[in-house]
């Protein structure tokens, strides 16, 4: 029985607030202690010494697109597992809008299959909404969900119909099922591609304003109020956004939300001269919504950091800005991006984590991201100070389209753990 | 971009857009169109400057005007132009832009003038290019030689641009023509007004330098030049504005509203003109007040200048790419 010592590491679990240097012992795939000094209690275990380094439950990334099945020469499963690895990703959960999309109970047994079979980061996934991702007609909600699907959302295309939405939530609810939409009204974005303003002006780009987002968030409120159903808001860019889902988290709707790094990162200026791969959905916005984003994050408001893992070939973003696809890749970038809010002293260390851990696993239900005795041995360890440059060039995702190349960051992973099996080990 | 100053005095490679430049390189190009522009009334009209050269129109958008404008432009210098309509070859075969610009950079010329119907397009092309670039207007971004031809335009009928009010009417934001305006006369020292609906402007359009007006009668108050912009005919009909008969009633060019400029106000359109529109019929053709067709005019000598700018420094010019990768590529050939 293979056993593994981590020795020394600052713990850090956020479901219990747990924060102190000791060891973490690993057995059979599971966490077996916790403790100030395991050494005497496994001598034959391999160890690691971790001394300065923190050792977290492995992140759990809500939102990634894997383009697997249809589109694997961006990304597949092993590709984005390998990326999902070396970002210290341990659980990720894709979008279903692959091609087929994942609208029937065969797709989602053929990605799990083909997870288990890569054997690298932990895959569910997200089932449609509506068949074929066309907003029209329910997909079979409660045996995809029987299945594995571990919510319904049409990927990165809004729910548009109010009619439709209010079944898509009522019938969700009636399963007790999560629902998460890409909050932007499709008629107010229509040909739109960067946010409304001067650059957009400047450019001559047809441009969506911030309303898209909080029109669509609102009407999916009133929904949410009249069904009842678990509604979680994807990658929020907008202060009105925020402040929306704050209020109707304090009138105790059941309502999540987050976001993803470059909308706590970068703002609109990150376009520069029609730069292709800072074209995203949502758009980037302003400078003061990025700052709204981030007092989303500090105050609880916004629960979840997700990559929003967008691979796109160079085809998909070599062309004029209008032509380019919208994303950017993010599951290599998103613990040194995220903990950009702890090193600018935004928020604490243990808030970071829980942001990427345990707010998203509580969200999807997943029993995951704790460190403790019984739980599955989903690890990362990272070095939070360790400062290097993003080298897009280096990612093991196919795809590289990111705005970060050169950007100076700190924090790496170290070692990435999946029940116990390491799947990740970085270079020293 | 930026480079050395080439043996014309221009610090650039291209012409992307006006965005950029400063009044001298400005007045520069103004000076030289203004001789051309004499020579353009000879019988005798032909140099030998651009002998050897050659200048490709590439264009990805149907356009007969500017193209015609900039072909009879390059033959005046004696270069040699070929004009290419790639909206109707290679790009329906699946050809990439990227694509269309490498085939275009392996026949060795020495200026593309590109149009293209998405913005930033022209520019990403000339990234991938050895030769010098002319932006023939690229989505809603900018139309370089259209404002200095219009510059031009002015200049030779007031004497000047500094000081001049001057108003841009229409649809505001659609129009590259409007952005390249307002850049260059804000750069020049005029003062410019935009009047639109506001289903035609752009957000923050006052950031760039321009004072908005919903109304004719306010925006055209006092002002020297006119500049009435093109709608085209799918935004007319209930998706910009309701219809043609209430565009023309409110924001439409007749005498009506022209009373409220100078006595001595000038008209000028980019063209094509939807007469009855955005522009009366005998407003247009009015040849006191109308300059519509001194700048299709303006606009050979203005381009005839750009090109001898451009191709000033062909001599010594450094290659975009090492010797050695332009070696692997003739291996590869």
């Amino acid at each position: 029985m293979s056993r593994l010592l981590i020795q020394g590491a600052r713990l850090l679990d956020p479901a219990s607030g747990l924060d102190r240097t000791g060891d973490l012992l690993i057995e059979a795939g599971r966490i077996a202690a916790i403790g100030g000094d395991l050494a005497g209690c496994a001598e034959d275990a391999e160890t690691v010494a971790a001394a300065g380094l923190c050792l977290a439950p492995g992140l759990v990334d809500m939102r990634v697109q894997l383009r697997e099945p249809g589109a694997e020469h961006m990304e597949s499963i092993e590709s984005g597992g390998r990326a999902a690895a070396a970002g210290g990703v341990t659980t990720m959960v894709a979008l279903p809008n692959t091609e087929p999309p994942v609208d029937d109970v065969s797709v989602v047994e053929f990605l799990a299959r083909r997870a288990r079979e890569a054997k690298l980061a932990k895959i569910h996934t997200y089932a449609a909404a509506t068949k074929g991702l066309k907003g029209r007609r329910l997909t079979e909600m409660g045996l995809l969900a029987a299945n594995g699907a571990l919510g319904f959302t049409d990927g990165v295309k809004a729910v548009a119909d109010a009619l439709v939405m209010r079944r898509v939530l009522a019938y969700a609810r009636s399963f007790d099922l999560l629902v998460l939409q890409h909050p932007q009204e499709p008629s107010l974005a229509a040909a739109g591609e960067v946010n409304e303003g001067e650059i957009a002006t400047r450019l001559g780009l047809p441009a969506i304003p911030a309303a898209a987002e909080i029109i669509m968030i609102e009407r999916d409120l009133r929904l949410v109020e009249l069904t009842g159903a678990r509604y979680h808001a994807a990658h929020l860019s907008t202060a009105a956004a925020v402040e929306a889902i704050r209020r109707a988290k304090v009138l105790g709707l059941p309502v999540t939300c987050d976001t993803a790094p470059p909308y706590f990162t970068l703002n609109e200026t990150a376009i520069g001269d029609y730069r292709t791969f800072a074209k995203l959905s949502p758009p980037l916005r302003g400078e003061a919504d990025r700052r709204a984003v981030i007092d989303g994050l500090r105050d609880g408001t916004i629960d979840a950091i997700a990559s929003d893992h967008a691979p796109w070939d160079q085809d998909s973003k070599r062309l004029p800005f209008s032509s380019a696809a919208y994303g950017i890749v993010g599951l290599e970038t998103l613990l040194p991006l995220s903990l950009e809010l702890y090193h600018n002293r935004d928020l604490g260390l243990l808030e970071v984590i829980s942001r990427l851990t345990s707010n998203p696993a509580r969200i999807l239900r997943l029993p995951v991201a704790r460190l403790a005795p019984g739980a599955p041995a989903d690890l990362v360890l990272f070095d939070p100070d360790h400062a290097w440059r993003i080298s897009t060039d280096r990612f093991r995702s196919k795809s590289k389209n990111a705005p970060f190349d050169g950007r100076a960051v700190r924090g790496r992973v170290v070692r990435t753990i999946v029940d116990g099996r390491t799947i990740f080990r970085g270079e020293d | 971009m930026q480079g050395s100053v080439n043996a014309a005095g221009f610090g650039h490679r291209h012409l992307l857009g006006i965005e950029g430049l400063s009044p001298a390189e400005i007045d520069r190009f103004l000076d030289l169109a203004d001789g051309y522009v004499e020579l353009n009334r000879q019988a005798e009209k032909k140099r030998a400057l651009l002998r050897g050269r050659t200048i490709i129109n590439c264009f990805f958008e149907n356009s007969t005007r500017t193209r015609t404008s900039f072909e009879v432009a390059g033959k005046r210098l004696g270069g040699d132009v070929i004009n290419m309509a790639v909206a109707v070859s290679s790009m329906v075969k699946g050809e990439t832009m990227i694509d269309t610009a490498m085939t275009l950079n392996a026949m060795h010329p020495d200026v593309l003038v590109v149009r293209h119907p998405e913005s930033g397009a022209v520019q990403l092309l000339s990234e991938k290019v050895d030769c010098a670039v002319i932006n023939a207007g690229d989505g809603s971004h900018e139309h370089p030689t259209q404002a200095l031809l219009d510059a031009l335009t002015i200049r030779r009928r007031k004497g000047r641009l500094d000081g001049l009010l001057v108003a841009i009417c229409g649809d505001v934001l659609h129009s590259r023509v409007a952005r390249s305006n307002i850049a260059l006369l804000n750069i020049m020292g005029a003062r410019v007004r935009v009047v639109a609906p506001r289903t035609l402007l752009p957000a923050a359009i006052e950031r760039l330098g321009v004072e908005v007006f919903h109304d004719m009668g306010r925006g055209l108050a006092g002002v020297d030049i006119v500049m009435m912009l093109r709608l085209q005919s799918e935004r007319m009909h209930g998706s910009f504005v309701p219809s043609t008969r209430e565009y023309f009633h409110f924001f439409g060019l007749d005498y009506e509203k022209l009373r409220a400029a100078k006595p001595d106000a000038l008209i000028m359109h980019p063209g094509p003109m939807n007469r009855g529109v955005e522009i009366g019929s005998e407003i247009a053709d009015d040849i006191d007040r109308s300059l519509i067709r001194h700048q299709v005019e303006m606009g050979v000598a203005v381009r005839m200048a750009c090109l001898e700018i451009l191709t000033g420094d062909l001599g010594n010019r450094p290659p975009l790419s090492s010797p050695a990768e332009r070696g692997r590529g003739r291996e590869r050939a």
